[in-house]
């Protein structure tokens, strides 16, 4: 607050504005450190729980199919959410995860169904019913030797299938 | 107490042992100096010196003790929420938040560890009765209108403690590992991801992917491991009890700072005179030599209207409090002998669960979430939480407040909404239940019409209709916004009462469980 004063012979008036004093200066300048320390440690803590490296498992992996599969039959490799097939064509996989809230569906007549929440879904993964937003997702299948490399982590579109 | 040395006619060594002996009761005068609470001074001083009870005036309306004002329903939350918090310390003697090692302590604890299965039921239903009290809560407060000003931001933090009740129930649920934990926290983890049904649909996901960053921010990882558990114990048994005490203490602080209670305006006129052993602090011919000056917020003046019709807090409020707490615990007990929480087969990640259902309390949400996964999980409950925040703002109005179903329309329009707001859910899932939806008619539908155009929004946007026609024809927010609670309210339980009861295998819709697929 500055007030209009009369300029005085006799040094500065009382009514002057007064400088900026010492003590304010430490004050703001404490309080400006503190609300930046919090600023930076803040976003610091934020990027602790965003993990760099996800403990998953493997996306990559080798499947043997049983000489008698036939074609039309769901080959289920145990402990993987990924359900393959082979026929004239060749042999593909897709993904049993339901692409509506990630509950692993089950193969029912010639098509998919999901447990949690009633999505159906044809033999080649396109929805039918329900609340899935997506079709199965189909993962890359690779020819090795006698066995079959599957990739969760590369999609391929619907239909791209691995000659047997 | 005097400075110079006192001379007395013991010894040194005799007032030593007379010092010894009367050390318990030393102890106890430093720390409760004002003695017993037995007149009104002492009584204020029961309540002022100690910081626990200072949270509460020291002086309470006689309308905060009616049975109908509160019918209890904030301290029983309170209280089941300590139960929880005692049993919970008790249930971490034992328990491993690793997966496996996690089922069997919590197996251990069910079957050999003494009393283990009871502190566990106990922490089971503790949590239960928070979320219906909590429910019950806020509609009591919602009822007798007492968020409004001055009262908004109270109202805020109880949105906020709604939010993180549920949440502690969420993480609690996955912590036993078993398939129940499993599948549901999955269920849960992908509804977290569900914004990317509309970023899918929109085709941006690849650079603007929020679903998938809270899902991994949730489970700290691609899949439900041993990254999840340890973020939902951390959050279960740290983060959110810290969250939650910190609220709590706020909300019943601001209770006090907001001036108590609410109640009617003319609440003196219809309690009548206090009885005759109240003794009141203001009075027209003090016997003091002083006065008390106080600034006073309010609307009126409060000169010459002393709180007349306030009694001590203690013993009055606090003794009633303390059978709020005692009826809690009560109901927690027999809850808790009667029956045992659930402890299902280990998690197993290659076998879901048939039907997989979440908590009951979100039964509802799982059914609109059938329809669509954003809408049900995210959107509704985003634009109803923000909904009930906005209320304490949008209704600036005075009538009624204090007063159980209080304005324009009253209990009418209440029960109106109930049978309105019951018919549309009803209808609306009679039609998505014995017709389908939209992709059984229109397969190649596009999936943003869906997310848009399904029962949950259509039930929404009903009643919001409702809501604004109610507004219109009471020319009053308040009753727009009774009408669009209650219809919510009801909407609420039917989908519930729904996914509990009549959903089953694959969540198809069941009569009974007697009509399930047989093998």
């Amino acid at each position: 607050m500055t007030t209009p004063t009369p300029s005085s012979p006799s040094g500065p008036s009382r009514l002057d504005p007064e400088p900026t004093p010492r003590r304010d200066f430490l004050g703001l300048a404490s309080l400006w450190a503190a609300a930046s320390t919090m600023l930076f440690a803040a976003i610091g803590m934020m990027r602790l729980p965003k993990a760099a490296v996800l403990s998953s498992p493997s996306k990559k992996y080798l499947v043997q199919l049983p000489d008698s599969l036939a074609p039309g039959e769901a080959f289920e490799p145990p402990g993987r959410a990924v359900v393959l097939f082979r026929d004239e064509d060749g042999v593909y996989a897709m993904s049993k995860v339901c692409t509506h809230l990630g509950c692993l569906i089950k193969k029912n007549g010639d098509g998919f169904d999901c447990p949690c929440h009633g999505s159906r879904f044809g033999i080649d993964g396109s929805v039918v019913k329900g609340p899935a937003p997506q079709p199965l997702a189909w993962h890359k299948v690779t020819r090795v030797g006698e066995a079959y490399m599957v990739d969760e982590g590369v999609a391929v579109p619907t239909g791209a299938k691995e000659q047997a | 107490m005097s400075d110079s040395p006192i001379k007395t006619s013991q010894s040194a060594l005799g007032r030593f042992w007379r010092n010894l002996a009367g050390a318990p009761r030393a102890v106890w005068r430093a720390a409760f100096r004002s003695g017993a609470p037995t007149t009104d001074r002492t009584r204020s001083q029961f309540v002022f010196n100690n910081i626990f009870l200072h949270i509460h005036a020291v002086r309470t309306h006689r309308w905060s003790l009616r049975w109908t004002t509160t019918m209890g329903l904030g301290i029983a939350a309170a209280a089941a929420f300590l139960i929880t918090v005692v049993t919970g310390i008790l249930l971490m003697f034992y328990y491993k938040p690793y997966p496996e090692a996690a089922y069997d302590s919590v197996k251990d604890i069910h079957f050999v560890v003494p009393t283990g299965r009871f502190i566990r039921n106990l922490h089971r239903w503790a949590a239960n009765v928070m979320v219906v009290t909590v429910i019950l809560h806020m509609a009591r407060a919602f009822y007798t209108a007492a968020y409004r000003r001055p009262r908004e931001f109270n109202w805020l933090i109880g949105l906020g403690l709604f939010a993180v009740t549920l949440g502690l129930s969420f993480t609690g649920y996955l912590l036993p590992w078993d398939q129940l934990a499993y599948w549901a926290i999955t269920i849960g983890a992908n509804i977290a991801q569900s914004p990317r049904e509309v970023t899918d649909a929109l085709g941006i996901t690849a650079y603007f992917d929020p679903g998938g960053f809270q899902r991994q921010l949730l489970l700290g990882s691609d899949v439900v491991g041993e990254e999840a558990l340890i973020r939902f114990y951390l959050l279960h048994v740290m983060i959110l009890p810290l969250a939650l005490s910190t609220l709590l203490a706020v909300h019943i602080w601001r209770v006090r700072k907001d001036g108590g209670l609410t109640r009617p305006a003319d609440a003196d006129r219809r309690l009548g005179p206090p009885p005759g052993d109240v003794y009141p602090v203001f009075t027209d011919a003090p016997m003091k030599t002083y006065h008390l000056a106080a600034v006073v917020r309010g609307r009126s003046p409060a000169v010459g209207k002393g709180p007349e019709n306030t009694v001590p807090s203690m013993p009055h409020l606090f003794y009633a409090e303390l059978a709020a707490l005692m009826v809690t615990v009560l109901v927690c007990l027999a809850l808790a002998i009667t029956w045992h929480a659930p402890l299902k087969e280990i998690a197993n990640p290659d076998v879901p669960e048939n039907p997989a259902k979440a908590p009951w309390y979100f039964l509802g949400l799982q059914e609109l979430v059938s329809y669509s996964a954003f809408m049900g999980g995210v959107g509704l409950p985003a634009i109803v939480l923000l909904g009930l925040g906005l209320i304490p703002f949008l209704d600036r109005e005075q009538e009624g407040t204090g007063e159980w179903f209080g304005g324009p329309g009253g209990k009418g329009l209440v029960a109106r909404s109930a049978i309105f707001g019951l018919a549309v859910v009803l209808l609306v899932e009679t039609v998505a239940i014995g017709f389908g939806w939209i992709r059984e008619w229109y397969p190649e539908a596009p999936q943003l019409l869906i997310t848009l155009l399904n029962p949950g929004t259509l039930i929404a946007a009903a009643y919001a209709l409702y809501s604004m026609w109610l507004v219109h024809r009471y020319d009053s927010v308040r009753s727009g916004a009774m009408g669009l609670f209650t219809c919510f309210l009801c909407g609420f339980i039917v989908l519930t009462i729904i996914g509990t009861y009549f959903r089953g295998p694959n969540w198809t819709f069941y009569w009974s469980m007697a009509d399930w697929p047989k093998h």
